[in-house]
C-alpha cells in the first residue's frame, strides 16, 4: 500500500456559513504512509475543513477525494465503511456499553465473530485498555474516554485515521504513548491529525499543515514550518503577510 | 430486561400459568378479557421495542394496530381463508410500517417531528376510516362501516380447518401464545449482532455512523418488525373485540405511551405489566359507584395524575425500579460487576 | 361570484381558526422549547370560563376577553410552578408530563361539571353573500385573530418587554448573566400562552360548545401547526396556518370537510418530510 499515491485529496475545498468563508479553495493531499498535522489557531478554519474531510460537513464547493473516488455527499457511514477511521473533537463513545463491548461492535463491521473477538483483544492490549475491558465507558475519565475512542476507531484497521484533538485531557503518560500509537498506526495506512497542543505535535509530527483565515498558510517539514515567523505570527497575533 | 435467572424464571413460570393452568380453571369472562389484554400487550411490545431500545419514539404506533385489524377483516371477508388473512394482515403492517419508515429514516426525522409525524399518520386513517360510512365504502365483501367499524368479522381457524371459527377459549390460548413468541421474537432479534447495533444507533448514532452502520437501514428494519408485531396484535384484536377507527385514535395511542412510562422504558417485559396493570386500573375505575367521594375516581383524572407522576418521579418506570431493588439485594449479598444495556446481547456473548 | 367570495371568506375564517387554536402552543414552544400537551384543555377550561360566568350574568365580551384569560392564565402559573418547571430541557419528558396534566385536566372538569354538552348560540347574526351565509361571529374572530398577531409583534418588536422576552429566548445563559432571571421569563411565558389559550377557547366556545373532552379535538392540529411552523413564533404560526388551512379549505370545499381535514393532515406530514424543522426552521429563521 506504499506505493505513493495520494490517499485523500481536497481540491478547492471552500465553506461558506451565511456570509463567513470558514474554508476559502484549499487544495490538500496526503499519501499513503504519511502522518499529517494540521494546526492553527482558533477559528482559522481547521476543524470546519476536517470535518468536511470526514463527511460530517458538506462542502460549498469543491471535491474530496478518498483513493481517487470523490467523497463529496456521500452519507458519513459510507465513508467510515470506504476505510475511514474517524475520531471527534468531543468524544463520541456508547456510556452505556463496556469497553470491550464498544471495540467489538467496530472491529466486528467486517469480521466474523471468531476473528472480531481476537481482533478486539489485539486493540485492547495495542491501547494498553485491557484492564478497562468490562468496565462501562460512561464511568470513565475523560482521557479513558478518548483512548477508548481510539481503540474503536483503530479496531477496524482503516486505511485513513481521521484524529481531531486526540490529546485533549489525557495524562502524561497517555500522551506519551498515544503518540507511539499515532506513529506506528501511520506506518500502515494514513493520519490526519488536528492539534493544538504544540509539544505533542513536535513529538510526532512529520509533516505539517498550517492554517489561517479559512486558508493554507504553510505547508512541509515540522521543523521548518514550526521556525516560520509567518506562523509564529499567527499564533501570536499579528498581521501574516 | 431481565437479567438474571430469577427474571427468567418469572416470565416462564407466568406465561406456563397464563397458557395451560388459567384455560382450565378460568371462566369465560375471565379469558375473554385476558385476549383483550393480551393483544394489547403485544403492541406495547411493538413500540416498548422501538422506544425501549431503538430510541424511536412513535406517537401512531397503534396505525399498523389499526391496519391490522382492518386488513384481516376485509381479507378474511373476502377469502374464506382466515389464516391466509392473518399473513395478509401481518404483511400489511409490515409493508405500511416499511414505507413510513423508509419516508421518516431517509429524511433523516428523529425526535419530536417523527412523533408528530407518526401521531398525524395514525390521525389520517382514524379520521379516514370514520367518514366511511355508506354503501361505497366497500372492499368487495367487506363494508367499512365509518365509525361502527365492521361488523361480524370473521372469527380465525385453525390453518387446515375452515369451516370451525375457534371458541373464545381458544382464542385466548392463541392471544397468550402470540404474546409469548414475540416476546421470544424480540429477546432472539436483540440478541443478534442486528440488536446490538440498533442498541448502539439509540446509544450514539453519531458514533455508530461513524463506525460505518448506516443507521437508517437498522431503524427501519426494527421499525418494520414492530410494525408486523402491532398488526399482529391488530388481527388478535378484531378477533376477540371488533374492529373500528377507535384503533387509531389519539386515546389509543396515549394509552400505549402510557403503558410504557409505568412499565418502564427500555425493558420488553415492564411495559406489558405496565399495560395490564393500567387496563385493570381502568377497568376496576369504570365499575366504580362514581358517588360521593368515590367520584374523584374518574378515570382520566387517575391516569392523568399517575402519568404525570411517573414522569416526574419514577422515569424510568416499576420494572427497572423493582430490577434496580433485587440489584441491591443482590450486591448486598455478594459482588455483581456493572452491567451493561447489552448484557445478554452477540455483543455481551463475545466475551 | 358570490361562491368565490364566500370560499374566501371561509378560506379567513379556516386559517384564522387553525392560527388562533395554534398560538398559544407556539408561544410556549417557541420560548421555552416545550410541548405543552394541555394546551387543548387550556382552550376547554377557557370555553368553560366563558360560559360559566356568562351564565351567571356577566357580559359575554368581558367574559371572553378578560375572565377566560385570567382564570387560565392563574392556571398555567400553577401547573408551571408545580410540574413544568422540573422538566426544562426535557422536550420529550415535558410531553408526556403535559400528557398526563391533560388527562387530569379532563378528569377533574368530568367531576366537577359533568360530562354534558354547554353552550351559548354566537351572537352578532350572519352575514349573507347571495345564497349564501357566513356568521358575522366567525369573521369577527378572524379580525381578533389579525389583533393579536399584530399585539404580539408590537409586543416583541418594540417594548422592553419583548426585547427580554427575545433574548431569553435566543440565549438563556446570556440574560441570566445581564440580571434577567430566566426562570421568571419562562413563569410569565407560560402564564401569557396559558391566558392567550383561554382566550382562544372563550372565542371558540359560541361556535363548538364546551365539553371536557373538546380539548383533543385542537391539540392534534395545533401541535401538528405548531410543529410545521418552526420555531419562529408569529411567522411559522401564520406561515403553517395559511398553509394547511388553505388546504383544508380547498380540499373540503371539492369534496367533503372530513377529507379536507384528511388533507390537512397529510399535508402536514409531506411539509415535514420536506422541511424537518418546520417552515420557518429554513425560511425568515430571523422572523419573530
Amino acid at each position: 500500500m506504499n506505493d505513493g499515491g495520494n490517499l485523500l485529496q481536497a481540491k478547492g475545498l471552500t465553506k461558506r456559513f451565511g456570509g463567513v468563508v470558514a474554508v476559502d479553495n484549499v487544495d490538500f493531499a496526503v499519501r499513503y504512509g504519511e502522518l499529517r498535522c494540521l494546526i492553527g489557531p482558533n477559528g482559522a478554519g481547521k476543524s470546519t475543513f476536517f470535518k468536511m474531510l470526514s463527511g460530517q460537513l458538506k462542502p460549498t464547493s469543491g471535491d474530496v477525494l478518498l483513493k481517487g473516488n470523490s467523497i463529496v455527499g456521500l452519507p458519513t457511514a459510507r465513508i467510515a465503511s470506504l476505510g475511514v477511521g474517524i475520531k471527534t473533537q468531543v468524544p463520541s463513545v456508547f456510556d452505556g456499553m463496556t469497553v470491550r463491548e464498544s471495540v467489538y461492535l467496530a472491529a466486528g463491521r467486517t469480521l466474523t465473530s471468531l476473528l472480531a473477538r481476537k481482533r478486539t483483544t489485539e486493540t485492547l492490549e495495542q491501547m494498553r485498555i485491557s484492564h478497562l475491558a468490562k468496565r462501562l465507558v460512561g464511568e470513565l475519565a475523560h482521557g479513558q474516554r478518548q483512548i477508548v475512542e481510539l481503540a474503536m476507531v483503530v479496531a477496524p484497521q482503516p486505511d485513513l485515521i481521521l484524529l481531531d484533538e486526540p490529546a485533549a485531557g489525557m495524562t502524561g503518560d497517555e500522551v506519551s504513548h498515544l503518540a507511539n500509537v499515532i506513529i506506528d498506526l501511520a506506518r500502515s495506512g494514513a493520519v490526519i491529525v488536528v492539534e493544538h497542543d504544540m509539544k505533542f505535535i513536535r513529538r510526532i509530527a512529520k509533516v505539517v499543515t498550517v492554517f489561517s483565515q479559512g486558508k493554507v498558510l504553510s505547508e512541509g517539514p515540522a521543523a521548518d514550518v514550526l521556525a516560520d515567523q509567518r506562523v509564529r505570527d499567527v499564533y501570536l497575533g499579528r498581521e501574516a503577510s | 430486561m431481565m437479567r438474571s435467572a430469577l427474571g427468567y424464571a418469572i416470565v416462564t413460570l407466568s406465561a406456563i400459568y397464563a397458557l395451560f393452568y388459567v384455560p382450565q380453571h378460568a371462566d369465560l369472562t375471565t379469558m375473554i378479557n385476558g385476549s383483550v389484554y393480551a393483544s394489547y400487550g403485544v403492541l406495547a411490545l411493538s413500540l416498548a421495542l422501538i422506544w425501549g431500545f431503538a430510541g424511536i419514539l412513535s406517537f401512531g404506533q397503534a396505525a399498523f394496530f389499526g391496519i391490522g385489524g382492518y386488513a384481516y377483516a376485509i381479507a378474511a371477508l373476502n377469502f374464506d381463508n382466515t389464516t391466509l388473512a392473518a399473513a395478509v394482515a401481518i404483511a400489511a403492517a409490515a409493508f405500511s410500517a416499511a414505507l413510513l419508515g423508509y419516508f421518516m429514516f431517509w429524511g433523516r426525522i428523529s425526535d419530536v417531528y417523527l412523533g408528530v409525524i407518526t401521531l398525524t399518520v395514525s390521525l389520517i386513517l382514524s379520521r379516514f376510516f370514520n367518514q366511511t360510512a355508506g354503501d361505497q365504502w366497500t372492499i368487495g365483501n367487506a363494508p367499512l362501516g365509518g365509525f361502527n367499524g365492521i361488523p361480524s368479522t370473521p372469527i380465525i381457524t385453525l390453518p387446515g380447518d375452515p369451516s370451525n371459527p375457534l371458541p373464545p377459549e381458544q382464542i385466548y390460548v392463541l392471544a397468550i401464545a402470540t404474546l409469548v413468541i414475540c416476546y421470544l421474537l424480540c429477546r432472539l432479534l436483540l440478541a443478534t449482532r442486528f440488536g446490538a447495533i440498533v442498541v448502539a444507533i439509540r446509544e450514539n448514532e453519531t458514533r455508530a455512523e461513524l463506525l460505518g452502520y448506516d443507521s437508517r437501514y437498522y431503524k427501519l428494519g426494527v421499525f418494520t418488525v414492530a410494525g408486523a408485531m402491532a398488526g399482529a396484535a391488530g388481527v388478535l384484536f378484531a378477533n376477540c373485540v371488533f374492529v373500528s377507527p377507535n384503533m387509531f385514535n389519539l386515546q389509543t395511542n396515549g394509552q400505549l405511551i402510557i403503558w410504557i412510562i409505568i412499565g418502564g422504558v427500555g425493558t420488553l417485559v415492564g411495559p406489558v405489566v405496565g399495560c395490564f396493570l393500567t387496563l385493570m386500573l381502568s377497568n376496576y375505575l369504570g365499575t366504580v359507584n362514581h358517588s360521593g367521594i368515590l367520584a374523584w375516581l374518574d378515570p382520566n383524572l387517575v391516569m392523568g395524575v399517575l402519568l404525570t407522576m411517573f414522569v416526574l418521579i419514577m422515569r424510568k418506570g416499576l420494572l427497572p425500579l423493582v430490577i434496580s431493588g433485587f440489584d441491591r439485594m443482590a450486591s448486598a449479598i455478594g459482588r455483581r460487576p456493572a452491567k451493561s444495556m447489552t448484557a445478554n446481547t452477540a455483543v455481551d456473548l463475545s466475551q | 361570484m358570490d361562491y368565490f367570495f364566500i370560499v374566501v371568506l371561509q378560506l379567513a375564517v379556516t386559517i384564522a381558526n387553525l392560527a388562533l387554536v395554534s398560538i398559544g402552543l407556539a408561544i410556549v414552544f417557541g420560548m421555552m422549547r416545550v410541548i405543552n400537551f394541555a394546551h387543548g384543555e387550556f382552550l376547554m377550561l377557557g370555553g368553560y370560563a366563558a360560559i360559566i360566568s356568562n351564565r351567571a350574568g356577566i357580559n359575554l365580551w368581558i367574559a371572553i376577553f378578560l375572565i377566560a384569560p385570567i382564570v387560565v392564565g392563574a392556571v398555567g402559573i400553577l401547573l408551571e410552578r408545580l410540574v413544568i418547571r422540573h422538566l426544562y430541557g426535557r422536550m420529550i419528558d415535558t410531553m408526556l408530563a403535559t400528557w398526563g396534566i391533560s388527562l387530569a385536566l379532563i378528569g377533574l372538569v368530568t367531576v366537577v361539571f359533568g360530562n354534558t354538552v354547554s353552550g351559548i348560540s354566537p351572537p352578532l347574526g350572519s352575514l349573507t353573500v347571495g345564497r349564501y351565509a357566513i356568521g358575522n361571529y366567525e369573521l369577527l374572530l378572524v379580525a381578533v385573530a389579525a389583533a393579536l398577531f399584530a399585539a404580539g409583534w408590537l409586543v416583541l418588536r418594540h417594548t422592553s418587554l419583548g426585547l427580554i422576552a427575545r433574548g431569553t429566548m435566543q440565549d438563556r445563559e446570556m440574560s441570566a448573566a445581564l440580571g434577567i432571571d430566566p426562570s421568571r421569563v419562562y413563569a410569565a411565558t407560560f402564564a401569557v400562552g396559558a391566558a392567550v389559550s383561554g382566550l382562544t377557547g372563550a372565542l371558540i366556545a359560541p361556535i363548538v360548545g364546551v365539553v371536557p373532552t373538546i380539548g383533543a379535538m385542537y391539540i392534534a392540529k395545533a401541535f401538528i401547526t405548531v410543529i410545521s411552523g418552526g420555531v419562529a413564533i408569529l411567522a411559522g404560526t401564520l406561515g403553517s396556518s395559511v398553509l394547511l388551512g388553505g388546504v383544508n379549505t380547498l380540499i373540503s370545499f371539492v369534496f367533503t370537510p372530513v377529507l379536507g381535514e384528511v388533507a390537512l393532515l397529510a399535508a402536514a406530514v409531506v411539509l415535514l418530510r420536506l422541511l424537518p424543522q418546520g417552515i420557518t426552521g429554513r425560511f425568515f429563521r430571523k422572523a419573530l
